[in-house]
């Protein structure tokens, strides 16, 4: 990794680490009565060991300009690796949030065990670990490929991806030590925030510049969805973590915001979240890897641009659905409830057009189980936003709110959508990645297909079921105007549920685990491709243009 | 590199741009796109009419429905009281035989007091009252305060060893512990305890212990007890020659009791509870043990 960079970048890779090293240890230093010190101490160790390596790999020659002839893939391979280790991590701690939900003495009587600090660690690792880097793996993957040009530099993708990585270690690793700042989604504290800010300026600078660069006259509709990703979630992030520590060496810090505007903000940040985080950019996947897979045009360059602007446009003003019934003014929940119902238009145009784009390969989706995982993908999508703009409405809301059929769209729309299209990428890619005719099984493939599938399946009916039940008991009343049922009654009648959803979750997560062992065996094992496919190459006229080092 | 092709299986033109193989069709947008949008943007717009919608400065437009979620709920909890009225005013005003004896008022007991039971006593007494070691069955015939609904009740409002300034106060000194007595005698003592809920065994066995073990009894326990050990509802202390145990009766848990003293704490429901509920809670309990095995919740 390191023989790849140039004398300018591998000094310049040694200054961010020092710098790095510098404030882990001033964080360590001046925190150790904190838990910011352990953190300090995490810091400085990342830093010291992407020193050694940087080191140790500089005796490595300086990479002669043929590279530039090729895209630069090894960030993706490091991208698509760790993505899937997060999938097997955050998916065994929320299998065992799962149980615990059904058996709750099963927290051995510690602080770090209990369901507040757990949970976190399940959606932090999920969303941001396994979707996070899933996300940046692949938009270097496509912006590559649809600009037809290398990235302009071999630093940023590693800054961009490593660090990215530090700060899901910090988020992970702060909920067992109680350190929270208590948003949804957005429990990391102010000195992590502040350092996932500055990665993903880089992050969006790197894309920019990549484009910047491209040999094809029009930019293509997946960089626009990956785009959007990174521009919104930075706006979504900065604004909604404006906070003020309580002191440079402590880790807690209290927001700007307070009452209704503090809990408007975090849902304007929470539902962009959604539909930036994990919508946006998973659209941008699917509109690369499924026309690829399936070898067809896609349905409507149209409709593919309405849908676009109409995503982009409506779920801006969605959050509200999230504070139906509260303190927030009721006019802001009409807003938030009508472009919900709007929002449904695009969203089924998203999914529409790319199932219509499979017409005259359907044959493909019956015999290859990679398209399949993002056809399904496709229809869980469709399925989760209809259900989405049905709960928004506010009496359909009164019910959902509080209870499991929540879970239940979440997961929909998490193991249906973002994980089955993920998937179902990541298997079109890593065959490129490493060369390879194609997985090294196509038979687990098959199998991962079915257990994801089966998972879904037995999750989201499984919470469907509780929802119903638990939002039916808590306002059945009795002839004499009294509640029927006890809150315990109603956790009485979830438990059967509450096994069901953690045995479809183990389904799931071992078809992950099936699905890395594939990888694995791909990238060691499966026979090469005879030719370097000499259409996967960049477009670029070698001798007219060279590179200034760190452009 | 816009080189415009017909793609085979629709017959449709690609709009001429291709991405590492990737094409797109110069299809138009499908009609049925266009009149979903418009019956969304219908929908909201009338909406947006009838109901408070878009803001206006520092106020916001009304909605010709005049809807408003806080007055909603204000409506919405009269309702439920004028409900309720009729039966609240009944069982506040009779008194406990009076509502026992009235079938239909103890229907409501029933309804009513499940729901308060399973949301404030069931995490302590279990969800059918027979509680466990420390905290009382109540569906049993031993009270440590009384049986009777007044005592109940009572017993709710003020708690036992509560925060509250009429707390029913108990204690179960610690004889060991605070070395009252040695452990030579707290074993003898315990040998008699047993005795007086299981005669024939204990006294069998035993029965040197135990008399000594009713000698050191007459000197200790009896001011609390009673003589006989039949229990005190004035100081909370329970009986012990029946074959009811709050901690536990074998040995080991009686050794212990006696050792280390024991202290239970049950809170105060005054200022949780309306009274209205309290009562209900006491009617409840006493019904809850009529109830047939099964039909406890
Ligand atoms: C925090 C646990 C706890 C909760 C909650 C609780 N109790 Fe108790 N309760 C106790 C304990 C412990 C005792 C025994 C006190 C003692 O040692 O004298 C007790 C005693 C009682 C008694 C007296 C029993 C007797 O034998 O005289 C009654 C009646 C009672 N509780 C009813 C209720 C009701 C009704 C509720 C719900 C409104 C309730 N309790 C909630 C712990 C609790
Ligand atoms: C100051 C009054 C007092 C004295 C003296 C006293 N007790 Fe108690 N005892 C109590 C109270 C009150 C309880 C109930 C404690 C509770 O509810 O938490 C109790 C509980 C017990 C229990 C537990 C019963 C069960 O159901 O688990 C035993 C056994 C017991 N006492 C034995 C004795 C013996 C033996 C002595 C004399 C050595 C003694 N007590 C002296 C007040 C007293
Ligand atoms: C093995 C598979 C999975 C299992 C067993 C699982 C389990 C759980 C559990 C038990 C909860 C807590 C629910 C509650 O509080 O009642 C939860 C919440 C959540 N999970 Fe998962 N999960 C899995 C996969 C995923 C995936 C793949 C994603 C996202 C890509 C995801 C995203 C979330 C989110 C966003 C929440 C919070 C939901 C809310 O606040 O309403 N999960 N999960
Ligand atoms: C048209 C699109 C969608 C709409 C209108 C929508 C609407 C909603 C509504 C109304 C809720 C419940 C809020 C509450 O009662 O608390 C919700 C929750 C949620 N939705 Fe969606 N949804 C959509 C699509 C999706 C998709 C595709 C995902 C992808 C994973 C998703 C993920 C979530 C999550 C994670 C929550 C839980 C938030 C929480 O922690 O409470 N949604 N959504």
């Amino acid at each position: 990794m390191v023989a790849q960079l140039t004398q300018f970048e591998r000094r310049l890779a040694l200054i961010i680490a020092g710098l790095m090293a510098l404030c882990g240890l001033v964080l360590a230093a001046f925190g150790h009565r904190d838990p910011i010190g352990v953190h300090g101490l995490i810091i400085l160790a990342a830093a010291i060991g992407t020193m050694f390596v940087v080191i140790s790999g500089s005796f490595a020659d300086v990479p002669d300009d043929s590279h530039l002839g090729r895209y630069y893939d090894d960030p993706i391979k490091v991208g698509v690796v760790l993505a899937m280790g997060w999938a097997v991590f955050a998916m065994a701690v929320g299998d065992w949030v799962a149980w615990l939900l059904a058996y709750p003495e099963m927290t051995f009587d510690a602080a770090w065990s209990g369901f507040g600090r757990l949970r976190p660690m399940h959606t932090t690792g999920i969303i941001f670990g396994f979707g996070g880097n899933a996300l940046i793996a692949t938009s270097f993957h496509v912006m590559q490929r649809t600009s037809r040009a290398r990235m302009p530099d071999q630093l940023s993708p590693w800054f961009v991806l490593l660090g990215y990585n530090l700060f899901c270690i910090l988020a992970v690793t702060g909920y067992p030590m109680g350190i929270t700042q208590s948003k949804e989604y957005a429990e990391p504290e102010w000195y992590a925030d502040i350092w996932l800010v500055i990665v993903w300026v880089v992050y969006l600078a790197l894309y920019l510049r990549t484009l910047a660069r491209r040999q094809e006259p029009h930019i293509y509709v997946a960089n626009w969805y990956y785009l959007a990703f990174i521009l919104v979630v930075a706006v979504l992030h900065i604004v909604n973590n404006l906070a003020m520590p309580i002191a440079l060496a402590s880790a807690k810090s209290f927001p700007i915001f307070a009452g209704v505007q503090d809990a408007m903000t975090q849902w304007w940040y929470g539902h962009n979240a959604v539909a930036f985080f994990l919508t946006a950019g998973f659209l941008g996947m699917m509109y690369y890897y499924l026309p690829t897979r399936s070898g067809r045009p896609i349905f409507s360059y149209r409709l593919s641009i309405i849908s676009f602007w109409g995503i982009t446009f409506f779920y801006m003003w969605a959050g509200s659905h999230h504070l139906h019934y509260t303190a927030l003014p009721h006019w802001v929940q009409t807003l938030g409830m009508t472009f919900s119902a709007m929002l449904l238009v695009p969203s089924w145009a998203s999914a529409g057009n790319a199932l219509l784009t499979l017409n005259g390969a359907w044959h493909k989706v019956r015999d290859d189980a990679t398209l399949r995982f993002m056809m399904v993908a496709a229809v869980f999508y469709g399925l989760s936003t209809f259900e989405g703009s049905f709960m928004a409405i506010r009496p359909v809301n009164s019910l959902s709110h509080y209870t499991d059929w929540t879970v239940a769209h979440v997961h929909a729309g998490a193991l249906g959508w973002v994980a089955l299209i993920t998937f179902g990428a990541i298997y079109a890619l890593v065959p490129i990645l490493w060369k390879r005719q194609g997985m090294y099984s196509s038979a687990l493939v098959e199998v991962h297909f079915w257990l994801a599938l089966a998972g879904t399946l037995v999750y989201v009916f499984a919470m469907w079921n509780s929802g119903l039940v638990q939002g039916l008991m808590w306002r059945t009343y009795s002839a004499s105007g009294t509640l029927a049922y006890s809150f315990v009654e109603s956790l009485v009648a979830m438990h059967p549920y509450y096994i069901a959803r953690a045995v479809g979750g183990l389904l799931f997560l071992s078809g992950a685990v099936v699905g890395c062992i594939n990888i694995w065996m791909t990238a060691r094992h499966a026979p090469g491709t005879a030719q370097d496919a000499v259409r996967d190459r960049p477009l670029v006229i070698l001798a007219s243009r060279s590179l200034e080092p760190g452009e | 590199m816009a080189i415009r092709e017909r793609d085979p299986h629709t017959g449709h033109m690609t709009i001429g741009h291709e991405w590492n193989g990737i094409t797109e069709l110069n299809r138009p947008v499908p009609t049925p796109v266009w009149w979903f949008l418009g019956a969304a943007a219908l929908f909201s717009v009338v909406f947006w009419v009838l109901m408070p919608a878009w803001p206006l400065g520092d106020t916001y437009t009304r909605g010709l429905l005049g809807v408003d979620q806080r007055t909603t709920v204000v409506q919405k909890l009269a309702e439920a009281e004028q409900q309720q009225a009729g039966w609240r005013r009944r069982i506040a005003a009779a008194d406990f035989a009076e509502i026992e004896a009235d079938e239909a008022l103890m229907r409501v007991v029933r309804g009513a007091g499940s729901a308060l039971f399973g949301d404030n006593c069931s995490a302590c007494h279990g969800a059918a009252g027979r509680g466990g070691p420390g905290y009382p069955s109540l569906v049993d015939d031993a009270w440590l305060w009384g049986g009777a609904p007044e005592s109940i009740a009572e017993t709710l409002r003020v708690g036992v060893n509560a925060p509250h300034p009429d707390t029913r106060v108990s204690e179960m000194p610690a004889f060991g512990h605070d070395q009252i007595l040695d452990r030579e005698a707290i074993l003898q003592v315990a040998a008699y305890v047993r005795s007086l809920a299981e005669p024939v065994s204990a006294a069998a066995s035993h029965s040197q212990a135990v008399a000594a073990g009713k000698e050191i009894f007459a000197a200790n326990c009896a001011a609390c007890h009673g003589d006989n050990g039949q229990g005190n509802s004035d100081a909370g202390a329970p009986n012990l020659s029946d074959s009811f145990w709050l901690y536990g009766g074998d040995p080991q848990t009686v050794f212990r009791t006696i050792f280390y003293g024991r202290k239970g704490h049950m809170p105060a429901w005054e200022h949780r509870l309306a009274e209205l509920e309290r009562k209900i809670l006491a009617l409840y309990i006493r019904d809850l043990r009529s109830w047939p095995e099964g039909a406890r919740r």
